[in-house]
């Protein structure tokens, strides 16, 4: 089921590629020792080199190399042994050097995949590259009528392009990519993905053409900061482009913003005519050559990525591929599950996480490491169901007091007196009271009925303010009308 | 060289050269490109560009935060500021 | 007992240790020569108050005999190119107007921490762009030698200023830069000595950098051992620049044994230049002779890329230079000329605050790394430049130093080679190779012009081998006997 644009002169695909910036997690920057932080007193996390006084000389961070190369492992890709940093000349003032030290012939990793679960099966995207550079910093256009102010401290953080191949067929694909590859980094550890405060931001490239045809121009949209948006942007300007061929006119390679309030792009005021960065090898540094025995090092030191860990939790905990998906999309809910998991019903277990838990984050907004319930007394919780103390309706009421009030669920199960009825004799009291007091419904069991033994069950369940064992009860009432 | 391109190169370059020196100034570069020209009669197909000047490994240094925290004394030259933030004339984008 | 501002660094530091004077004693008599050589303009920024602070705190180590270096106590003057902390820095340029640096830069630093005193910043090319030191925002700088046809002479450029200090005795010695010869060419031109270390022996750290796979700092001083002295102070791995060799610094001063038998000296066949006055050429025979009869053995070679070092050297050094003059935008520190948007401001900024040298190497660089013409000229430059290098490799395999002459004429006259940017751009034929491919030169005052201005000349080795430069070079300048005077100080009361 391709993703099509239905047109006046027929259909249209769309053909996108994304450019990642991933802000590198490390302590400091990736030319400088001033720290990474966010949300710093501006421009209190600058050092002389950041503001590029007279004199000043990059010295590359160790840790911001083996990021990118982790990375690129993480996305099954050539790991360039050679590769040279080279200054991206233009004149901003949030780049106070007047050129970005970047990666431009030879970036430290080349061609790899990310692979995507998609409803009609699985995709391949194809990655171009990955390279690091230097971040800007910040200008604030609103502060003042006359003048722009301009904030150093994210100048000089270490960031990862990425660069996907134009495999992208539609705003979905567009947005499980961004996903799949925002819990690689999480995993990896390489970049912490929080898109919200920008060290994740994504520019499209766009286009549309009939099917079969060769490419036509492409517009990038840029720094689009949130994987919904990514959608919404690509929709609304595949649209324009269909649109602006259907009446005749061409699509323009240019720069576009997207604005969600109106849902649609607009053209950005040329920052640049031609954009000739004079690209060279910066003379301040020198070619970074790293050996193969540093790459297995790292390879060796990979934690267990999405897909890995996705598969396995269909082949140890038989769970159902769509729920392991869900699972390791994050790469915290799928530690949490992993806890959760530990000795007990795996299938139970991941219920209770995508079923009961992700319903409450989503509805309050939040992550799952600012979860009130932890593994541990989750896992509490699902004992008590395993063990037979409560039913797992009753179970729900006593989760949903966890969330609220936070407590041990045996406690609360005890203060509020939630105990499930086993007692047989306790059972077979409530059930002979039911059969005697609905005869209509006893005869209706008797023929047969299936339903009604649902009914009486449900009964029971309000008799015993949900703490009968719904098993035993049917399992008396076969007993007795059977 | 003629005005357009050394026109263009000012522009790339960020620099307001007054008319009156263009022409000058377009002279005086094609002068020296014309001198550079003799680079050509040297056969460099099978010469590999110098990619660092002394053999050794680029050097990296461990990440610690240990600089910035100063914004005095890096806005201190500055021709303009408001509090810590750098200004220049209004930027649209 | 001479002047105090007639002293080596060698006298001078046995002087103090005798204590027939003190550093302040020193140090006062150059500020008193500084001030009464104005007129040489040697120096942009005076610091006689942070001269003095320092030649007493000097004072007071040593006769706790705790003097820190060969460079204790003695007064230098400092090329306006190395940021100093808390003192204007220019480099030369309008566009630095009022700038000081809160920091400073690695190569003073170490001089500081040797105890050497800051007698001021000297004048010099702006941003090191030039050979005559006639480009600086702060007016050009005269030459201590002059004749008597009443025209001031260059002292060569960039570190003119040094220079100046140096052979007009207003500083003991002067810390220059070289990328092309700016600081070897200014020594041939003033009669002192000038040194260029190994790429990578000094750091670059808080030097205003001009093209950076090319800008060396390098003692400027009246004597080879002086600069050998010097040196060791200046030198030295720094961390904070990429650049930077980590290596132990061998002790210079001792490598000058005065023996070079059989030392196998290279004369390369190649170091001519058409129209070069024959007093050169024949300077250069002599200094053959001279080495030969110290017990060396002279030997002819040939470079036959030398011709096509100076073409190169004006794509990279520009190249380079564009990208760095980059930062020099009105935002963040020196002049802003205001214009009616950012663009604007940019452009006045740097149409004003660059000088006419500068614009041009700047466009020049901008043209050779543009779209479409990187590779015809960057890409080829970078390969020559491999050319340039593995012809020296080649050569110190079979010879230890080379001997050439410095610069292709004696001093000229202030205001000519203005027409043609290329006939200024010639001064650095001799000096450019040695820069391209990161070998250590040094100049040495050797002989007199027909006109009576001093000449240099010039010897080079191969990486990292300042050891047998300085005992090379300490053997040619005694042959070389050099002992006349330049007009400014006959001129002394």
């Amino acid at each position: 089921m391709t993703y099509l644009i239905e047109g006046e002169t027929g259909d249209w695909e769309v053909v996108i590629g994304l450019e990642v910036h991933a802000q590198i997690v490390s302590e400091a920057k990736l030319f400088s020792g001033a720290a990474t932080e966010f949300g710093a007193e501006p421009n209190s996390q600058v050092s002389l080199v950041d503001a590029a006084m007279p004199g000043m000389l990059p010295v590359i961070n160790e840790v911001c190399v083996e990021q990118a190369v982790r990375t690129g492992l993480g996305l099954e890709a050539e790991i360039n042994l050679h590769s040279v940093f080279e200054r991206k000349n233009y004149f901003y003032p949030d780049l106070p050097q007047g050129y970005q030290i970047s990666q431009f012939l030879n970036p430290i990793v080349g061609e790899g995949i990310i692979h995507l679960d998609m409803p009609e099966g699985p995709r391949e995207i194809g990655v171009e590259r990955l390279h690091m550079e230097q971040d800007a910093g910040k200008s604030l256009h609103d502060q003042d009528p006359k003048r722009t102010y301009i904030d150093l401290n994210r100048s000089g953080v270490a960031l990862m392009e990425i660069v996907s191949k134009p495999d992208l067929r539609s705003p979905e694909e567009a947005g499980a990519y961004m996903r799949k590859l925002r819990a690689i980094l999480r995993y990896l550890g390489t970049c912490d993905g929080n898109m919200e405060q920008g060290s994740l931001r994504c520019d499209a490239n766009v286009s549309v053409r009939h099917p079969g045809e060769e490419l036509r121009t492409r517009a990038e949209i840029k720094n689009i900061n949130s994987v919904r948006f990514v959608m919404q942007a690509i929709e609304h300007e595949a649209e324009r482009q269909v649109e602006v061929y259907e009446s005749g006119g061409d699509v323009v390679q240019e720069t576009r913003l997207y604005d969600p309030n109106k849902g649609e792009t607009r053209s950005m005021r040329s920052k640049e005519e031609a954009h000739d960065y004079r690209y060279f090898p910066d003379p301040d540094l020198l070619p970074l050559d790293i050996t193969q025995e540093y790459v297995d090092a790292i390879k060796s030191g990979l934690p267990e990525l999405p897909d890995a860990k996705k598969e396995r939790f269909i082949s140890d905990f038989e769970l159902a591929p769509e729920d392991a998906a869900v699972l390791v999309a994050d790469k915290d809910s799928a530690e949490f599950f992993e806890a959760l998991a530990e000795g007990r019903n795996a299938k139970l277990a991941a219920n209770w996480v995508i079923h009961e838990l992700f319903a409450v984050l989503n509805k309050e907004g939040k992550s799952i490491a600012e979860s009130q319930v932890n593994a541990d007394d989750l896992g509490k919780l699902i004992d008590l169901i395993s063990d037979d103390t409560i039913s797992g309706r009753i179970a729900k009421d006593v989760f949903e007091v966890m969330v609220s009030d936070g407590g041990d669920p045996a406690k609360i199960v005890e203060e509020k007196g939630l105990k499930q009825i086993t007692d047989t004799g306790e059972i077979e009291t409530m059930v002979d009271q039911l059969i005697a007091d609905n005869p209509d419904q006893a005869q209706q069991y008797k023929d047969g009925n299936e339903k009604v033994a649902g009914w009486f069950v449900g009964q029971a369940m309000k008799a015993s303010q949900g703490k009968a064992n719904p098993q035993m009860v049917n399992e008396l009432l076969k007993k007795k009308l059977g | 060289m003629d005005k357009a391109t050394v026109k263009n190169i000012a522009n790339l370059a960020r620099i307001n050269v007054p008319e009156e020196k263009m022409d000058s100034l377009a002279s005086e570069l094609t002068n020296i490109f014309g001198w550079i020209e003799q680079l050509n009669e040297v056969d460099t197909d099978n010469v590999k560009p110098m990619t660092s000047v002394t053999e050794m490994e680029a050097p990296q240094r461990a990440d610690e935060v240990n600089d910035g925290g100063y914004a005095d004394r890096v806005l201190k030259n500055a021709p303009d500021h408001e509090g810590a933030f750098y200004t220049v004339p209004k930027v649209v984008d | 007992m001479s002047r105090l501002t007639d002293l080596t660094i060698a006298q001078a530091r046995d002087g103090l240790d005798r204590g027939d004077y003190t550093s302040v004693d020193l140090t006062a008599a150059h500020i008193a020569a500084m001030a009464a050589g104005r007129d040489l303009n040697a120096f942009v920024t005076e610091t006689p108050d942070i001269a003095l602070a320092r030649a007493a705190e000097s004072d007071e180590r040593r006769a706790n005999g705790a003097a820190k270096s060969g460079m204790d106590g003695i007064p230098i003057g400092l090329k306006d190119l190395y940021c100093t902390e808390g003192v204007l820095t220019t480099a030369g340029s309008h566009i630095l107007d009022g700038f000081i640096p809160p920091y400073e830069s690695t190569v003073t630093r170490n001089l500081q921490d040797g105890g050497a005193v800051m007698l001021g910043k000297t004048n010099m090319d702006e941003f090191a762009m030039g050979s005559a030191n006639v480009t600086s925002y702060y007016e050009p700088v005269k030459n201590p030698w002059s004749l008597d046809d009443g025209k001031d002479r260059v002292p060569g450029g960039s570190s003119g200023g040094s220079a100046a200090s140096v052979a007009g005795h207003l500083a003991m010695a002067a810390a220059g830069s070289d990328t092309g010869g700016s600081i070897r060419q200014p020594a041939s031109f003033t009669g002192i000595v000038g040194m260029k270390p190994t790429y990578g022996r000094c750091s670059r750290w808080g030097m205003v950098a001009f093209a950076s796979s090319l800008d060396q700092a390098g003692p400027m001083t009246r004597t080879v051992r002086d600069a050998a002295i010097m040196l060791q102070s200046m030198a030295g791995y720094d961390k904070k620049d990429s650049t930077s060799v980590e290596r132990d610094l061998p002790d210079f001063e001792a490598a000058i044994t005065g023996n070079i038998k059989g030392l196998r000296v290279g004369i390369p066949i190649e170091y001519r230049m058409e129209g070069m006055p024959y007093e050169i050429e024949d300077l250069w025979h002599r200094g053959v002779d001279w080495i030969r009869e110290a017990g060396a053995e002279p030997v002819e070679v040939s470079l036959p890329h030398t011709k096509y070092a100076l073409p190169t050297y004006y794509i990279v050094a520009p190249a380079e230079a564009s990208s760095n003059l980059a930062r020099y935008d009105g935002v963040r520190y020196g002049l802003r000329v205001d214009g009616g948007d950012l663009n604007e401001m940019y452009a006045n900024t740097r149409g004003e605050g660059f000088g006419d040298e500068v614009q041009r190497r700047v466009l020049s660089g901008t043209y050779v790394l543009s779209a479409g013409y990187y590779d015809a000229y960057y890409v080829k430059a970078m390969k020559l430049r491999t050319l340039i290098l593995q012809e020296f490799q080649k050569t110190f395999e079979k010879v230890d130093v080379l001997l050439t002459p410095t610069a292709p004429s004696a001093a000229f006259a202030i205001g000519e080679k203005m027409d043609d940017p290329v006939a200024m751009y010639l001064n650095d034929v001799f000096t450019v190779p040695a820069s391209l491919a990161g070998l250590p030169g040094i100049s040495v005052p050797s002989g007199l012009s027909e006109e009576g201005l001093p000449l240099g000349l010039q010897m080079i080795t191969k990486p990292f081998d300042e050891e047998t430069l300085f005992r090379a070079a300490e053997v040619l300048e005694t042959a070389a006997e050099f002992k006349a005077q330049p007009s400014y100080l006959r001129g002394r009361s």
